[in-house]
């Protein structure tokens, strides 16, 4: 099947800054995707890449087959893009800027969509109020309305949840997942790691202009799955000798120790059980994508791949 | 289709939402011109045989006017679309550079016209103004404010903040259109400023103007009108350009 989106050795420089390094990457149909990176990585170049808002220095693009610079129109038909800044038009009330923004990609009569995606984002009591007024979790919405007027297959949100309340959030993710299930592509940046853990099928992960890592989520967490934490209170607040050497932190009276499998907490509590100190509080941690994502950050390109 | 036709009605909403600021101001203010000037100047004196001066002046001011509003509309509309960054929803969309162009400079044209002929129609209630050759006058605005909408949509893609525009404005455009003969005949002016003034695309656009309401002019409407149609020509093939390069909006 073709792919959504298609990235093929695309490098850019500003000036003699390189942003992005032979960035390869096919989104497949249906996907959901996340693009994870720290700032200055180079996660919204790429974005404004395959929007047209900037050009490559080299490489090529596809939107659903098509070229983002050659055949930008059909191109831009197929996406729908939810900027990271919030940017609005003063002069309009959100059920205006709905209209014309589908007037923008040709369609005259939207009326049924457009009162659909306000009912879903909860903002159908906002729709005749002036782009103005709104605050700023609502212009948030009225950007990610903005970006489906049409419908597009592919979606890209570009830190949509940044700033916003939990509400939103929850609001935000069960219309984008139901979007997801229907048939639409959905790539995201976000900094909430938890987000893409729990929405996204697949991560790239992005460090200074070039992909790192780029597994299923759960592939990517597996890699570093050998490694557990178990934190302790302990009474007496002190580890016998022969621990010392998996402990990690010690402070506020919690002990962090490093396992590297489950069966080593045996051998960890029957060494206090001996030392006759007294487990009062256990905590087991499992990696999660924030590990791996700190994890990938520290380490170069070539240790993880 | 669509897509232009929401672009160019976008814009002339944004224009109609504030008409008093965009509409109502500037019809006042040139009536105010044109009732002082008259107060102050002679009146009476005749510029074209039968054409006393308030008659002569008011096609002028009408053109000035238009000329100032069609230039203000594309560059206001365009620069705050920058600042305010809602450009990208025009950038996103699969508008093509030629409809983005035509949408900013009809809407331009439109606003020009609609001041002018605002202007135009309360100076009828007070002067009995001729109007010899009605489509010459109309081709003529028509080219004259669409030389200064896409005058406008290039001076707001290039400005990066107001400030520049307003520079823009007021050491260009002012000075074209005072100089272009609104006010007076340039053949009232020593042979230097005339020669001056023959450099100045905006004296074609309004000693056309004229034309077509009194049937004479300083030189003739042919030649005007070959002037400002490649003056057109020229200007909006440059801005396309930069739509199509991304100047100053793609990256």
């Amino acid at each position: 099947m073709l792919p959504a989106i298609e990235i093929s050795e695309v490098y850019k420089t500003y000036g003699k800054l390189p942003v992005l390094l032979d960035v390869n990457l096919e989104i497949r149909q249906g996907e959901f995707f996340a693009l994870l990176g720290p700032n200055g990585a180079g996660k919204t170049t790429l974005i404004s890449i395959i929007a047209g808002l900037t050009l490559a220095t080299s490489g090529s693009i596809r939107v659903m087959g098509y070229d983002v610079v050659t055949q930008y129109q059909n191109a831009r038909r197929n996406l729908g893009i939810v900027p990271q800044e919030l940017v609005f038009d003063p002069f309009f009330t959100v059920r205006e800027i709905l209209q014309i923004q589908s007037g923008y990609y040709g369609i005259k009569q939207n009326s049924d969509w457009i009162d659909e995606i306000l009912e879903r984002l909860d903002l159908a009591h906002k729709a005749d109020d002036n782009m103005r007024s709104l605050s700023g979790g609502m212009k948030r919405r009225v950007l990610v309305a903005q970006a489906l007027v049409h419908k597009p297959p592919v979606i890209i949100l570009d830190e949509p949840t940044a700033g916003v309340d939990v509400e939103l959030r929850q609001t935000l993710w069960e219309f984008i997942k139901q979007l997801n299930h229907d048939g639409h592509t959905v790539v995201l940046t976000t900094h909430y790691l938890e987000e893409a853990e729990t929405l996204c099928s697949r991560v790239a992960m992005l460090k200074q202009g070039q992909i790192i890592a780029l597994d299923t989520t759960q592939n990517l967490i597996n890699k570093i799955s050998h490694d557990y934490a178990v934190q302790l209170r302990l009474q007496p607040d002190v580890l016998p000798p022969e621990l010392k050497l998996l402990q990690i932190t010690h402070g506020n009276g919690i002990f962090e120790l490093h396992l590297e499998s489950y069966q080593q907490l045996e051998v960890v509590l029957a060494s206090l059980r001996t030392a006759g100190i007294q487990v009062q509080e256990l905590r087991l941690q499992q990696p999660d994508l924030e590990d791996v994502f700190l994890s990938m950050m520290k380490n170069n390109a070539t240790e993880v791949q | 289709m669509t897509a232009f036709l929401t672009l160019f009605h976008k814009e002339l909403l944004r224009f109609w939402k504030v008409s008093f600021q965009t509409v109502l101001a500037p019809m006042v203010s040139t009536l105010l011109y044109l009732l002082i000037f008259l107060q102050v100047l002679d009146a009476q004196r005749e510029v074209y045989p039968g054409i006393p001066y308030t008659i002569f002046l008011i096609p002028g001011l009408v053109m000035m006017v238009v000329i100032q509003n069609a230039f203000a509309n594309s560059s206001s509309s365009m620069i705050q679309s920058k600042i305010s960054g809602n450009i990208v929803f025009i950038l996103l969309s699969p508008l093509t550079y030629q409809q983005i162009f035509f949408a900013y400079v009809l809407a331009s044209i439109a606003r020009g016209l609609l001041v002018g002929l605002g202007v135009y129609i309360v100076t009828l209630i007070f002067f009995e103004i001729p109007l010899h050759l009605p489509l010459w006058a109309l081709l003529f605005v028509m080219l004259g404010s669409a030389i200064l909408g896409a005058l406008g949509l290039i001076a707001g893609i290039w400005a990066d903040k107001f400030d520049q525009l307003a520079a823009f404005q007021n050491f260009i455009i002012l000075p074209l259109s005072f100089l272009s003969g609104v006010f007076y005949t340039i053949h009232a002016l020593p042979a230097g400023w005339q020669y001056l003034s023959h450099l100045n695309p905006f004296f074609y656009m309004i000693d056309g103007f004229r034309y077509g309401f009194f049937g004479v002019s300083d030189i003739s409407p042919y030649v005007s009108l070959l002037i400002v149609a490649i003056c057109l020509f020229a200007i909006s093939v440059y801005a396309i350009r930069l739509l199509k390069m991304g100047y100053k909006l793609r990256h």
